[in-house]
């Protein structure tokens, strides 16, 4: 009844027996165990469950992990290099870009790839990349002043290198 | 940075660490060894009778391990689920609730069977051979007509479907009616809304063969009432339930009340004696869990022609759902608040609470302030478009202004400055300015409008005397419990808990700072029921702070007043000269005699105590508050409607906030965000829509239920005023609901306001396109 899948999961290959049905995010929580990754809904409106597939940022309920089989997937729990957080982490930390946290996640990823396609977005780039997330707690204005900040930081090269750069390790 | 400064201070949260690396621990994110799978059956019906149900299929397909129907449940689970008084102690008629339907189903969603199986998608699999012959019902949809005699009963049998009609006075109403020169009337909406916590809701329970005892892990605003009310129903002794909630991913007010999965869960768990889980995914949700708000008000105010405020008459039709909530009837508290900021001769507000087939309504943030502000707040604004008058001077002439302020009602306002707020907003959009640029733009056919919202909330549930009789008997006072180990490092334990506000580390800047002892020595446990003391009271209406801070304020003090004697022997000096500075005590004025917070912590466990002191360090305070709390505060909204289209662009958001002494200005702002996007979400895009024939539920999803992403919302400005509390030491009052009870009101005034030259008095909510555009038209209509 499964299918073997391999993935490269935050830079670690694991090979795993699926049931053909199983979406990816249940693979990455439930066989993977990183459960970073969260579920907001069940219609691909929410974006929590957002992870960088092959450097793209996909809804990981929209995706099969049979479909996600040889292909490289980042989640949040491999954007830090040990201590150091990646520039958007920090910064969400930093501009109180955070509540309850359960959105979070889909967002900084979200927002990787929005700043490795374009790294000095305006505001209303930023809103138009990110509106495919959805946040109950903060009213989005810190979330906007994050990735400002993160966007400030790594084009000076203050802090950690970029997620793009990571994902394609 | 010292530690005299830490109140007050900018101090990024502890808890985010965790949750940005993806480390959190929400309840899902955690199974225990051997976890089963429960599927919830749920009535695809909003009213109908279960002719039959049938399990064999499900029973016999693969991974399944049990069935369980009401029968199976009635053999476990005792009485009905609670209903507490809340602000209507007289209710005429409340349904018993047990948390699985056997015979009636009264809501889409309500459960009739679960499965549970060896993994998610066998429960899933199973739970739709689970065969159930329905006899669908009338179903009862809308609030109005539910109340008509010919109507259909939301339960079979039933003599009406009032729940509650209750009416309340304030002051002398009939002379204020007497002595009116206008009185204007209108009916306000306030739609049914899905609180939509980004985390559904889990349930994990778990027996523990030592000791017999039973784990729930679910995502909860008060633990300790969960385990209160599910230890009664398993006939458990509450020693042997342990809740335990870590990283709850936002609450709003819908993780409040018990729900039917917190008791299905764990009995199901008993039953088979093995760990279940159970997930609801966000459909689920919809149908599930708790909606909020879903009233109307009939409302009538009288004044005098110069603008002065008389009387009030309103009647509110709330619409409960199919059950009364918990804590349902706590939206009534809408009446008592009806009479906002301002004077008045006399309220009469009446509260009919309406049974309909859909889900029970309960808090959701603002749980009946929100409402109680819009009205007063849209109706001082109509009042000044009757009066010619300018909305501003309006609520200037009525502002309520010496304190403590007793409103009609009798609720007590603890401390306020209304005119400055208002003033500071005022000048902060240039109010002159704007109202020129108005005109102006009016000019050119563009329909620019003001809102303004001047509201007073009341939060810190609250005093012993008045909680006590709205719980049924639990005083709504809260326990915190600060416990110092020999190495000086301290564990602060308080009953209530965060789904997002960051108590970890406000709570950690008030223990630090009574303790003179820096903020990465504090350690702040919650939401485990098993720690800290016999009972908690949870987190809802703005309370953490001003009641739970408070008490772990006291607990602290007690630790530092003990900490003083047995340094005062340290010192051989009288107690009298012992000063506690800067995590030191130290004798006056002899600075060099002096023992550390950590060395006294030391002694606390050794031989050498003061003559009949105990060992240990640690305490115990319980804040029972004598008031409750009263922040207030004045937003604008500037916004412009699209004849053509209808679509509002809102221009400028300004929030002038006062809640009192601020602990951490950053998290405080947040909150105002947050609260003031929730307002505007139910301002123009939000509603739980039914069917009004069928009764089925049209918004099922996040497709057609419209939470605003970051593009539809505005970056509001803030400012605020401090007028300290005088009801607790630390001076604090709320600031968890403020920004969602001030928004809708000064949204729907801007847009009513911009509508004003079509002759459009009232907006109802959502003010979306279509709905405007609609009224436009009629309006233009000759």
């Amino acid at each position: 009844m499964g299918e073997r899948v391999t993935m490269t999961i935050n830079g670690m290959s694991h090979e795993d027996e699926v049931e053909p049905r199983t979406l990816l995010v249940h693979h990455l929580r439930e066989t993977v165990g990183l459960t970073g990754t969260h579920v907001g809904c069940d219609t691909s409106q929410c974006g929590a469950c957002t992870v960088l597939l092959d450097g793209d940022a996909v809804k990981s309920c929209t995706v099969l992990a049979v479909q996600a089989d040889g292909a490289a997937i980042t989640t949040i729990e491999g954007m830090a290099r040990g201590d150091e957080l990646h520039p958007l982490q920090q910064a969400f930390w930093d501009e109180h870009g955070l509540q309850c946290g359960y959105c979070t996640p889909g967002f900084i990823m979200t927002a990787a790839k929005l700043l490795s396609d374009n790294p000095n977005p305006t505001d209303d780039e930023i809103k138009i990349g990110l509106e495919g997330n959805l946040c109950r707690c903060t009213g989005y204005v810190n979330i906007l002043k994050a990735v400002r900040t993160a966007s400030r930081r790594m084009l000076s090269g203050s802090t950690a290198a970029s997620a793009s750069a990571r994902s394609s390790e | 940075m010292a530690v005299s400064q830490l109140v007050g201070a900018r101090v990024q949260r502890r808890e985010d660490p965790r949750l940005i690396t993806g480390h959190g621990h929400y309840t899902d994110d955690g199974e225990p060894r051997g976890c089963t799978a429960l599927q919830v059956v749920r009535s695809p019906h909003p009213h109908a009778l279960i002719r039959s149900l049938d399990t064999a299929r499900a029973v016999a397909a693969p991974g399944v391990l049990r069935v369980l129907v009401g029968a199976d449940f009635r053999a476990v689970l005792r009485g009905t689920m609670p209903v507490t008084p809340s602000f209507v102690a007289d209710k005429r008629q409340v349904p018993e609730r047990f948390p699985i339907a056997d015979r009636e189903v009264v809501y889409q969603g309500e459960p009739v069977a679960v499965v549970v199986a060896l993994s998610r998608t066998a429960a899933a699999d199973a739970a739709e051979l689970v065969d159930v012959d329905y006899e669908p019902l009338q179903a009862v949809v809308d609030p109005d007509r539910a109340l008509e005699a010919d109507s259909a009963r939301t339960h079979a049998g039933a003599p009406d479907n009032v729940c509650w009609d209750v009416t309340y006075t304030g002051g002398d109403v009939a002379a204020a009616f007497a002595e009116a020169e206008v009185v204007i009337r209108e009916r306000i909406g306030q739609q049914r809304l899905a609180p939509t916590a980004m985390e559904p809701r889990v349930v994990i329970a778990e027996p523990d063969p030592y000791g017999g005892r039973l784990t729930i892990r679910l995502g909860s605003q008060n633990p300790h009432f969960i385990r209160l009310f599910v230890s009664q129903a398993l006939g458990m002794a509450e020693t042997q339930v342990r809740v335990v909630s870590r990283d709850v991913g936002g609450g709003f007010g819908c993780k409040i009340s018990p729900y039917p999965e917190d008791y299905l869960v764990p009995a199901a768990a008993r039953l088979l004696g093995r760990p279940v889980r159970w997930v609801e995914t966000r459909s689920e949700a919809m149908v599930g869990t708790s909606h909020g708000r879903g009233q109307v008000y009939d409302v009538e105010v009288a004044a005098k022609r110069d603008g002065t405020l008389l009387g009030m008459r309103l009647t509110q039709i709330l619409d409960v759902g199919a059950y009364c909530g918990t804590f349902g009837a706590f939206q009534a508290v809408a009446v008592y608040m009806a009479p906002g900021a301002y004077r008045w001769r006399g309220v009469e507000g009446r509260t009919v609470g309406v049974l309909t087939n859909k889900v029970p309504t309960d808090p959701y943030r603002g749980a009946g302030r929100p409402e109680g502000t819009h009205l007063v707040e849209r109706m001082v604004d109509r009042l000044a478009g009757e009066l010619g008058m300018d909305p501003a001077e309006v609520r200037r002439r009525n502002f309520a202004e010496a304190f403590p302020f007793t409103n009609p009602f009798g609720l007590v306002y603890d401390s306020g400055d209304y005119g400055r707020t208002l003033a500071r907003a005022l000048d902060l959009v240039d109010y002159p300015a704007l109202r020129h640029r108005q005109a102006a733009l009016r000019l050119q056919g563009r329909y620019l409008g003001i809102g303004l919202s001047t509201y007073v909330e009341i939060c810190g549930l609250g005093p012993s005397a008045a909680t006590a009789a709205a719980t049924g008997g639990i005083a709504l006072v809260e326990g915190a419990q600060v416990r110092v180990f020999p190495t000086g490092s301290v564990a602060v334990y308080v009953g209530t808990h965060a789904q997002g506000q960051g108590h970890d580390t406000t709570f950690a800047q008030i223990a630090a700072a009574t303790l003179g002892i820096p903020i990465e020595q504090v350690e702040l446990h919650h939401g485990d029921t098993d720690e800290g003391t016999g009972f908690g009271y949870g987190t809802y209406g703005s309370r953490s702070l001003s009641v739970g801070g408070m008490a772990i304020r006291g607990a602290t003090i007690k630790v530092v007043e003990k900490a003083r004697r047995l340094a005062a022997h340290l010192l051989e000096a009288d107690e009298a000269d012992v000063i506690f500075e800067g995590g030191r005590f130290a004798v006056r004025g002899s600075p060099a005699a002096s023992r550390s917070f950590a060395e006294v912590a030391l002694a606390a466990y050794g031989p050498d105590l003061p003559h009949g002191m105990e060992q240990g360090l640690e305490a115990v305070h319980y804040f029972d508050p004598a008031n409750f709390v009263w922040p207030f505060g004045a937003h604008v909204c500037v916004a412009e409607v699209d004849a053509e289209t209808g679509q509002v662009t809102i221009d400028r958001y300004v929030a002038v906030d006062d809640c009192g002494t601020v602990v951490n200005p950053m998290i405080v702002d947040g909150q105002i965000q947050g609260g003031i996007a929730q307002g505007i979400a139910q301002a123009l895009f939000e509603e739980v829509v039914y069917d009004p024939d069928s009764g089925q539920l049209r918004t099922g999803t996040l497709l057609d239920y419209l939470v605003p992403t970051m593009s539809e919302l505005p970056v509001p400005e803030l400012s605020r005023t401090v007028t300290p509390s005088p009801i607790n030491a630390l001076g604090v009052k709320g600031v968890g609901e403020a920004g969602t009870i001030a928004a809708s009101a000064a949204v729907i005034n801007a847009v009513s306001d911009a509508l004003q030259p079509f002759g459009i008095r009232h907006v109802d909510m959502p003010a979306s396109p279509d709905r405007l555009w609609r009224l436009i038209q009629e309006a233009r209509r000759p």
